[in-house]
């Protein structure tokens, strides 16, 4: 069965990331790189492909940048066969309902069985992608998977909801999203760098997915962020070192003081 | 003035608190008017009306339970065109913000998730996240068709306000697509006995300087009331269940204090409990990066501080 695998490029969260003047996200002055999160997607491509009959091919899909193709370029040095980059400077600042709206009509236009996504992103981390495709390709949702089984055309995964563990069932075609506790995502080997160099990249743009510049972007977002503001830093308080018992008496008469005891 | 929307977060008709919460924020917008999904409004019922449900819209969920997500958009979507609100809110919870996602495609509506707070605005609600691990603080507001907000718990003290409650059954119809993605099996999970995770005024926090014991921190939660939490190491180690990490990719919490035991602070841990009101953090290494936010931090062995510092708060409390 034929895999699309979404992945998002993000800037690195251990850098200074921040605002621009417009108050979109910095994607350019910022390292980045795959969304962690994503790889974990990846993997579990990588292994349900590994079980399959050997035919199976896991097309990589981002929706981002110039430099976007570093996420397409990792994912392809785990082991995924090949990439598309869907690029246009009209599409800067969408939205989670602009993005998922051309992911969508990507999605549409490769060979598929079904599509994985990661849990969320590491920067805008709403969770809502997997959920916003399986609602525009009109296909089930198994989406947080934390254990993942298919047969065939069947899948079954674990979902650690708020208020119960559930298992849930369905038929590819579908979109599911996996955890971060599917699995640990392999490391690229050499081998594996070294084969990425000659995988098939293709470049889109929105004209080659029949997408209006006017539907997406920053200005035809559904959404529309009016202030960014760095969250003053956490003054350091009082801190003490424990002698046999001094911590704990500080720290309760410091709870006391404040009226948590 | 026009209605609000609020889905009830429920089980079995136990309205969570977050369910006041919504409704308090949608009185400041609207008119509010709650949606209940099940077969038990009875139960809930006193609830909705004591924090100010004007309006109780009653789906039974026969067709709806067993499927996962995409049948409660679809009410939603049918209550959407039926009411014409001027909002709607669902609390900010895995299964909510999917819910959510799927209702602003039907209805081409805009979307924010992970309201930290909600306000009425010139041109419709403006919302507050608090975002990039909780470093920077965002304003938005949504701009095409009705907006559709998800709200984290705590955005709000509950009011208490008599609505008028005003039960409506309504019936929808639920497409066969949406039920493509079957609920299988369910195991509701076990009760701790404690606070839920993310609506507890305190939480007490082990890491993997826990060594896997996690009674002492268990014993000092208990002294204070509060809930227990986790971070991944501990979670990846098998010494705590994934429900209760707290982190980037666990439940994010903001309570009045939160106690870190053990946990060095890495970015992906204080994107879920940086905006905790209080923070103090226990921990041997006095370089731990936790200590940079903290209000108060004890530079020791929690095996040694936890207990007696449960010693001494079980006195006070006399
Ligand atoms: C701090 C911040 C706050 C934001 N708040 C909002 C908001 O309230 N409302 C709103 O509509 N938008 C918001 N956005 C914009 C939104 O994050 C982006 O439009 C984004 O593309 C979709 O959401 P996400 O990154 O949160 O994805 P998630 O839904 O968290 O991503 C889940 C999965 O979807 C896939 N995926 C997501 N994006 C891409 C992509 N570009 N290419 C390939 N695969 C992808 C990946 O598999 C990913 O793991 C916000 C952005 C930031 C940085
Ligand atoms: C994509 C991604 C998502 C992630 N999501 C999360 C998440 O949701 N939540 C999360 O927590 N992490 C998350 N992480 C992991 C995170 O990066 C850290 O690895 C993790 O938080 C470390 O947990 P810790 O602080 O318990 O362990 P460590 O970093 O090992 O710290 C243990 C601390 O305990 C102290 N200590 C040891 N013994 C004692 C003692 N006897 N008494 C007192 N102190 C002691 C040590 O000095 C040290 O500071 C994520 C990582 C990635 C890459």
């Amino acid at each position: 069965m034929n895999i699309v695998v979404c992945v998002k490029y993000v800037p690195d969260a251990t850098a200074d990331r921040h605002f621009e003047a417009d108050n979109t996200v910095d994607r350019v002055g910022v390292d980045g790189l795959l969304s962690e999160l994503d790889e974990y997607a990846v993997e579990q491509a990588l292994q349900l492909k590994e079980k399959g009959d050997g035919t199976d091919e896991i097309t990589v899909l981002t929706v981002g940048p110039e430099q976007a193709s570093d996420a397409i370029r990792k994912a392809l040095q785990m082991g995924a066969d090949k990439g598309v980059h869907v690029v246009d400077d009209a599409i800067a600042g969408s939205d989670s309902l602009a993005t998922s709206l051309v992911l969508a009509e990507a999605i549409k236009k490769i060979d598929h069985d079904f599509v994985v996504c990661g849990m969320a992103s590491t920067d805008g981390a709403m969770s809502v992608v997997p959920a916003m495709l399986a609602e525009r390709l009109g296909v089930p949702q198994v989406t947080f998977g934390s254990q993942i089984e298919m047969q065939g055309k069947e899948i079954r995964i674990r979902r650690d909801g708020d208020a119960a563990t559930e298992v849930i069932g369905a038929t590819a075609p579908f979109v599911l999203s996996v955890t971060d506790q599917s699995g640990e995502a392999r490391y690229p080997s050499f081998k594996g760098i070294m084969a990425a160099k000659k995988k098939p990249v293709e470049t889109w743009s929105l004209a080659d997915l029949g997408v209006e510049a006017e539907k997406v972007g920053l200005s035809a977002s559904w959404t529309q962020v009016e202030d960014t503001a760095a969250r003053p830093p956490r003054s350091q308080g009082e801190i003490v070192t424990d002698e046999d018992g001094s911590g704990a008496t500080a720290l309760a008469g410091f709870l006391a003081s404040k009226k948590f005891i | 003035m026009s209605e609000i929307l609020v889905l009830v977060d429920h089980v079995d008709g136990a309205v969570r608190k977050t369910t006041n919460e919504l409704l308090t924020i949608a009185r400041r917008l609207g008119e509010p008017s709650a949606v209940f999904i099940g077969s038990d409004v009875s139960a809930a019922a006193d609830q909705l009306k004591a924090y100010g449900a004007e309006k109780v819209y009653v789906v039974d969920d026969a067709e709806v339970k067993g499927y996962l997500v995409a049948p409660k958009a679809e009410v939603l979507q049918q209550l959407v065109e039926k009411t014409s609100p001027a909002a709607v809110l669902i609390s900010s919870n895995a299964e909510g913000k999917e819910i959510a996602g799927r209702l602003a495609v039907k209805t081409d509506s805009g979307l924010i998730t992970d309201a930290v707070d909600v306000q009425p605005g010139d041109s419709g609600p403006v919302t507050t996240q608090s975002v990039f691990a909780g470093n920077y603080t965002v304003q938005a507001k949504v701009t095409k068709g009705t907006p559709i907000i998800t709200v984290k718990p705590n955005a709000a003290t509950p009011e208490q306000v008599e609505g008028a409650a005003e039960q409506e059954k309504v019936d929808v119809t639920i497409s066969d697509a949406a039920k493509s993605a079957k609920i299988v099996a369910s195991e509701p999970r076990k009760a701790t006995g404690r606070p839920e995770l993310t609506e507890a005024a305190i939480v007490v926090s082990g890491g993997r300087g826990t060594g896997g014991n996690f009674e002492p921190v268990e014993k000092f939660a208990d002294s204070l009331g509060a809930a227990v939490g986790a971070s991944r190491a501990a979670v990846d180690s098998g010494w705590y269940p994934h429900s209760f990490q707290v982190g980037q990719t666990g439940k994010t919490v903001s309570p009045q204090l939160y106690v870190a035991a053990g946990i060095s602070g890495a970015i992906q841990h204080r994107a879920g409990m940086q905006t905790s009101k209080t923070i103090v953090a226990i921990n041997k290494d006095e370089e731990a990066p936790l200590f940079e936010l903290v209000d108060f931090g004890v530079v020791g062995d929690l095996h040694a501080v936890l207990p007696a510092a449960t010693d001494e708060v079980n006195k006070r409390k006399g």
